[in-house]
């Protein structure tokens, strides 16, 4: 492998590793407040890149074929918001009511919600894959040499930065964001300093939600042909992109994201691609063997 | 095991013998369907000890049956001819001895296959196990499709039919038996300390993680015995058989049933099979608006509503809550 190819493999790496990053955040964020998995997550991926589909066409024919970027926009904030809106229903349909029952019941549950979204999409998208419409001419922007740079990579970098620090900013200096760490330092102490868990629970759901969609309408940009079932094999990356980074970690979610994007695209440029998408469980066992709290995680004892 | 219980295992196993010699006169179609109700008991019940029992969640049951039933069906398409004519010819007890080594050879390969899995991802929380037992099963489904000596994508074929009805049922019959009684002893009463508060059984002195890998290799044991009889029932395999629907289906039956249930999860079974038969002829009836016949050929959106609505309420199963009281 030249240089080149290697500098290359990077760049398609970090924007690969950007959409774990994207959906692992929502994993982490999930788990923090409520300490469990919530499998419907990459789901809501999917579904996010579904609005984008439906959506694209009107929305740019409204800006009259121009301004790509404003249209692609307005389609990035809309799948956002119905994700959200989305991740408050299941929250509040599904979850809610098995707040206080054993973990086992709501992981169940989870996966049930999983599977109707994914079927349920069968149903009403069709099985078939869709072409996902182009929002931005893809074209490359430039690069040194042989290496290529395109203006979807650039799109998908730029708005995964942009909502990395918008949610930084979220969680460490809004009201609410204080609110969810205290939720996920101690549920209990934080209700009885006057938190109310339920919004904070809502919002970290949509919070979470919205980045899945906007992962949802980056991925549906660079891979673009979707179906309702795309969401399993990246939500199940985007966990161990979690794990790796130590779940309730929230830069330790984008850091996970990151490593496990670049780790799978050398792999897939490798001899051994056709095992590209194990790659990922086997990152998943060598951490909980040797590293089980994950890079940035701490060990914790649990407490009676 | 009382006297009274292990005459009514025998029973079973003469009254499956008996059965069996009447399938020759009887539609094919419905010993199919009991067949897959046999296989559909051990599944559930073996996946009952891990998911019932001891309470983790495994979500690889169709990986362990692919396993199982690959390594026995390789076995005796590979190996079976050159076995019977050591044997002086196919006979009855040739074949029998052939097919039991079989089954035992598959639970053995599953078996294995789950202590792999299990010792890992068994030392954490149970979410781990979830996920990671998932992508287990997806893994063998991937690595059977690039298998060429077992046909790869194309599936293996010419399988012997050697399941019939005696088999599946004497092993269903066994199955029940053991894990029933492996719970209900002095040792097995581990299991059921593991689930209850995994927490003070460990100070107790319970090696957790011991119990919680010896329920995951004994259940993907029996589910590789179950993918054996599913191998020479059907008489052909294709990895298409083993995705995680399979898998979603056994789970329901688990819930259905009541976890730790054991006699709620074969009766859960024996509905859960017969229902989805029941199913495809829905689909048939004209009468209906297209959008439900539609609805009910898409079986998956039903499964999914009933594991919600079921954990919404009725966590402790159908026929739950007479058998222990419910948990908090």
């Amino acid at each position: 492998m030249s240089l080149s190819d290697f500098f290359q493999q990077i760049i398609n790496g970090l924007s690969l590793g950007a959409f774990y990053a994207l959906i692992a955040l929502g994993y982490t964020m999930v788990y923090g407040v409520l300490r469990f998995i919530n499998f419907a997550h990459g789901d809501v991926f999917m579904i996010g890149a579904y609005c984008g589909y439906y959506i694209t066409d009107r929305v740019q024919a409204v800006f009259g074929g121009k301004l790509m970027w404003a249209s692609a926009l307005v389609v990035l904030l809309f799948a956002m918001a119905v994700c959200a809106i989305l991740g408050v229903v299941i929250e509040r349909l599904a979850y809610r009511p098995l707040r206080n029952r054993p973990k086992l019941a709501v992981l169940i549950t989870a996966i049930g919600v999983s599977l109707f979204l994914e079927y349920g999409g069968q149903f009403f998208f069709g099985a078939i894959p869709r072409a996902f419409p182009e929002l931005i001419p893809d074209l490359p922007v430039g690069g040194l040499g042989t290496l290529v740079i395109t203006t979807n990579q650039v799109l998908v970098f730029g708005v995964t930065v942009a909502l990395l620090v918008a949610l930084n900013y979220i969680v460490k200096h809004t009201k609410m964001g204080l609110a969810m760490r205290a939720v996920s330092q101690n549920a209990t102490a934080a209700q009885l300093m006057g938190v109310n868990i339920d919004t904070v629970i809502s919002f970290t759901f949509a919070l979470g939600s919205a980045l899945a969609g906007a992962a949802g309408i980056l991925f549906a940009v660079s891979y673009p042909s979707i179906n309702p079932l795309m969401g399993i094999l990246p939500g199940i990356k985007a966990f161990v992109a979690a794990v790796l980074g130590g779940i309730g970690h929230l830069p330790g979610a984008a850091v996970g994201g990151i490593i496990l994007g670049i780790v799978e695209t050398f792999v897939g440029a490798s001899d051994y691609s056709t095992y590209r998408d194990a790659i990922a469980f086997a990152v998943l066992i060598l951490i909980l063997l040797f590293k089980p709290a994950g890079i940035f995680g701490k060990a914790t004892v649990e407490k009676v | 095991m009382p006297m009274k219980t292990r005459l009514l295992l025998i029973a079973v196993i003469v009254a499956s013998g008996l059965l069996s010699s009447f399938t020759a006169s009887m539609n094919s179609y419905y010993v199919q369907i009991l067949t897959f109700i046999g296989i559909n008991i051990i599944l559930g019940v073996s996946l009952n000890l891990i998911n019932g029992h001891t309470g983790q969640f495994s979500l690889g049951h169709a990986g362990f049956m692919a396993v199982g039933g690959y390594s026995a069906a390789f076995l005796t398409t590979t190996y079976g001819p050159s076995f019977l004519a050591a044997l002086g010819g196919s006979s009855w007890w040739s074949e029998a001895l052939l097919f039991s080594g079989a089954l035992v050879v598959g639970g053995i390969g599953a078996a294995i296959a789950g202590l792999v899995v299990g010792i890992p991802s068994l030392r954490l929380r149970g979410d781990y196990l979830a996920i990671i037992t998932l992508g287990f099963g997806e893994i063998i489904r991937v690595l059977i499709q690039n298998t060429d000596a077992v046909g790869g994508p194309r599936g293996l074929t010419g399988i012997p039919g050697y399941t019939n009805l005696f088999w599946t049922f004497a092993i269903a019959a066994i199955t029940i038996y053991s894990i029933s009684s492996l719970v209900d002893s002095t040792y097995g009463r581990g299991f059921l300390t593991v689930r209850d508060d995994e927490i003070a059984a460990s100070s107790m002195g319970i090696n957790t993680t011991r119990y919680k890998v010896v329920a995951f290799v004994i259940g993907a044991f029996f589910a590789g015995v179950a993918g054996g009889l599913y191998a020479h029932s059907t008489r052909y395999l294709t990895p298409e058989g083993f995705t995680f629907q399979k898998t979603v289906e056994i789970v329901i039956i688990v819930i259905l049933g009541g976890m730790g249930n054991n006699a709620g999860v074969t009766v859960a079974a024996i509905l859960l099979t017969v229902l989805l038969e029941a199913l495809r002829s829905v689909s048939d009836f004209t009468w209906l608006p297209q959008f439900v016949r539609d609805l009910t050929k898409n079986r998956m959106i039903l499964f999914s509503l009933v594991l919600i609505a079921l954990m919404l309420l009725r966590p402790q199963g159908l026929f739950g809550g007479f058998r222990k009281p419910k948990r908090t």
